[in-house]
């Protein structure tokens, strides 16, 4: 079977006068996919977001939604999209239920549906509670919440949020994450984020951007390839020699870390089972062996902090 | 989609005390005037009755009325106008318009409905003075229905030039400066006109007062409502262009 495409972007520049703050993007979004998209502060993210939803105009590119060319025929891609911004853009003189109608009445859904839409939007995000109460006298989390609602109203085939979670207790930080799965399975989302943990968490596909540029992006399973262990953290109450364990089958490098624990790095094989046989043989009295997980952390941090990672690391998501 | 807007413009601008406000102190402000103008009245009227073909009530209470409400709401659209778009800039609440399947023309008409439709209500108000003196005299209906007619104009071109100005910046209080300013000086311009030099012709046209004081004195002249429609449109489709201009280039 076929993907279906959502989100179609090609060669995407935008600049902002002299600045170049999006260079050269591209990326697709199919059915039941929710692209996390990451990056320090002002790599451009927002930038590509708000090109995606037709707030800004890319300078040059290619943008479809669904199949409709965003440029082309704007209204009838925009009936596609549901966009939470940064700042979740309610008024706070209405109440939640007159916010919501005046929102399905802008995506222009059918007068006898509206209720239906509504209530649904309500449940979903969890409003039934504070549905008559003035958007501007709730919480930040629960106005945050209004914004989700807002974007998933009038079910778009797409759903871009921009840092949803930004604000919320645990709580309702799970809450979302869990709103943001299930959305999932029918829309394609894109998710916008600086907390590592979130993309784990949420998405299944990742894109890392950087000075305007796409730096990485892979699925959550490649990028668990990419985490997988490249070492072991060994502890021994004997002492064996650094160049004893040097020779160890599969172990390419030994270092001391500290109160008698070793980092052996290795390649390929994992030498954990030879590594305990030999231990065993000449008694160096292990007592601890854990994998080292390189964690998205580190890879983001290793992708983003220089110019010639940042290449390398394009070249391995390709 | 353009009335879906509107409606929430007026809405919310009855949420805020700021309408009721305006709306009490404005319609305070005229019926001292419209008293005093009766007063004034009733002061001449043996003499008038003597002479043949004396001003009636219509060119004597409703006509300096109306000039005066004109000046009064000169004062007052930058005040309702300054926050129709600056402040969804501020609060951020432009891009669910920009995201929603509605273009920037619908957006502008819109807003610009609901403004429309708040003078309209003020102008309601306003007509009940002089229609109360149904009850006690006669009254040139034409030349009310003129001078109505004439202040709507007005204020059609008042709130194209405040939604302008409000497309203009982010500020509510720079928007509503700009549009007093602008109107203040679109109202004097035939001052400079009066000097009799060769520019005075131009300058004469360009007065909203002049446009304004021919249809009060009951003058129905299709060049004065045309200035005013002229006026309109063209803030209008400016105020659209600034619009679309947001998602261009910054």
């Amino acid at each position: 079977m076929q993907k279906e495409v959502l989100v179609h972007v090609e060669h995407l520049y935008r600049y902002y006068g002299q600045t170049l703050a999006v260079e050269d993007v591209g990326f697709e979004l199919a059915k039941g996919e929710v692209l996390g998209f990451l990056g320090p502060n002002g790599a451009g993210k927002s930038t590509t977001m708000q090109v995606i939803t037709g707030n800004l105009a890319p300078t040059t590119g290619q943008i479809s939604i669904h199949g409709i060319d965003l440029l082309d025929s704007p209204k009838r891609a925009k009936h596609e999209i549901g966009y939470l911004p940064e700042q979740p853009p309610v008024y706070r003189e209405l109440t939640v239920d007159e916010y919501l109608r005046y929102c399905a009445r802008l995506r222009r859904i059918r007068r006898g549906h509206i209720s239906k839409v509504m209530a649904t939007a309500r449940e979903r995000c969890g409003l039934e509670d504070v549905s008559h109460r003035l958007i501007g006298n709730l919480s930040k989390g629960y106005r945050q919440r209004v914004g989700i609602a807002q974007a998933i109203l009038h079910t778009p085939a797409v759903v871009v949020l921009d840092e949803p979670t930004v604000g919320l207790d645990p709580i309702q930080i799970r809450e979302i994450r869990a709103l943001i799965r299930e959305l999932g399975k029918e829309h394609g989302i894109i998710l916008s984020t600086h907390i590592l943990p979130e993309v784990q968490a949420t998405c299944n596909r990742v894109q890392i951007i950087h000075q305007g540029k796409l730096v990485f992006a892979d699925s959550i399973a490649g990028l668990e390839q990419r985490m997988n262990a490249t070492s072991l953290i060994a502890g021994f109450r004997g002492t064996p020699e650094m160049a004893d364990l040097q020779q160890v089958p599969g172990v390419s490098r030994a270092e001391a870390v500290s109160d008698g624990r070793v980092r052996l790095h290795f390649a390929d094989t994992d030498p954990s089972e030879a590594l305990i046989e030999q231990a065993v043989a000449r008694h160096w009295r292990l007592h601890e062996l854990s994998p080292e997980r390189r964690t998205l952390e580190q890879i983001f941090i290793d992708l983003t902090c220089s110019e010639d990672t940042a290449a390398a690391g394009m070249e391995a998501a390709r | 989609m353009i009335f879906t807007i509107a409606g929430r413009e007026l809405r919310s601008l009855f949420l805020s005390p700021l309408a009721w406000a305006i709306l009490a102190v404005v319609q305070f402000i005229l019926a001292y005037l419209f008293l005093s103008q009766i007063d004034a009245y009733l002061a001449v009227q043996p003499r008038l009755a003597a002479i043949e073909g004396a001003p009636g009530v219509a060119d004597l209470i409703i006509a300096p009325l109306f000039a005066d409400a004109a000046i009064l709401l000169l004062l007052i659209t930058p005040l309702i106008s300054m926050r129709v778009l600056s402040e969804e800039r501020r609060n951020r609440t432009l891009s669910l318009l920009f995201s929603a399947p509605v273009s920037m023309t619908e957006v502008i008409l819109g807003k610009y409905l609901g403004l429309l439709a708040f003078f309209l209500i003020l102008l309601l108000l306003l007509a009940l003075m002089p229609l109360s003196l149904l009850a006690g005299t006669d009254l040139d209906l034409g030349k009310l229905a003129a001078g109505l007619l004439g202040l709507m104009l007005l204020l059609a071109a008042f709130s194209a030039i405040g939604l302008f100005m409000s497309a203009l910046t982010e500020q509510p209080t720079i928007a509503a400066i700009s549009t007093f300013g602008l109107l203040l000086l679109l109202w004097i311009i035939d001052w400079a006109g009066s000097s009799g030099n060769q520019a005075s012709g131009l300058f004469a046209y360009l007065s909203m007062l002049r446009h304004y004081e021919a249809l009060l004195k009951g003058l129905f002249n299709s060049t004065d409502v045309l200035y005013y429609l002229l006026v309109t449109s063209l803030f209008l489709g400016l105020s659209i262009r600034r619009l679309d201009a947001d998602r261009l280039q910054h």
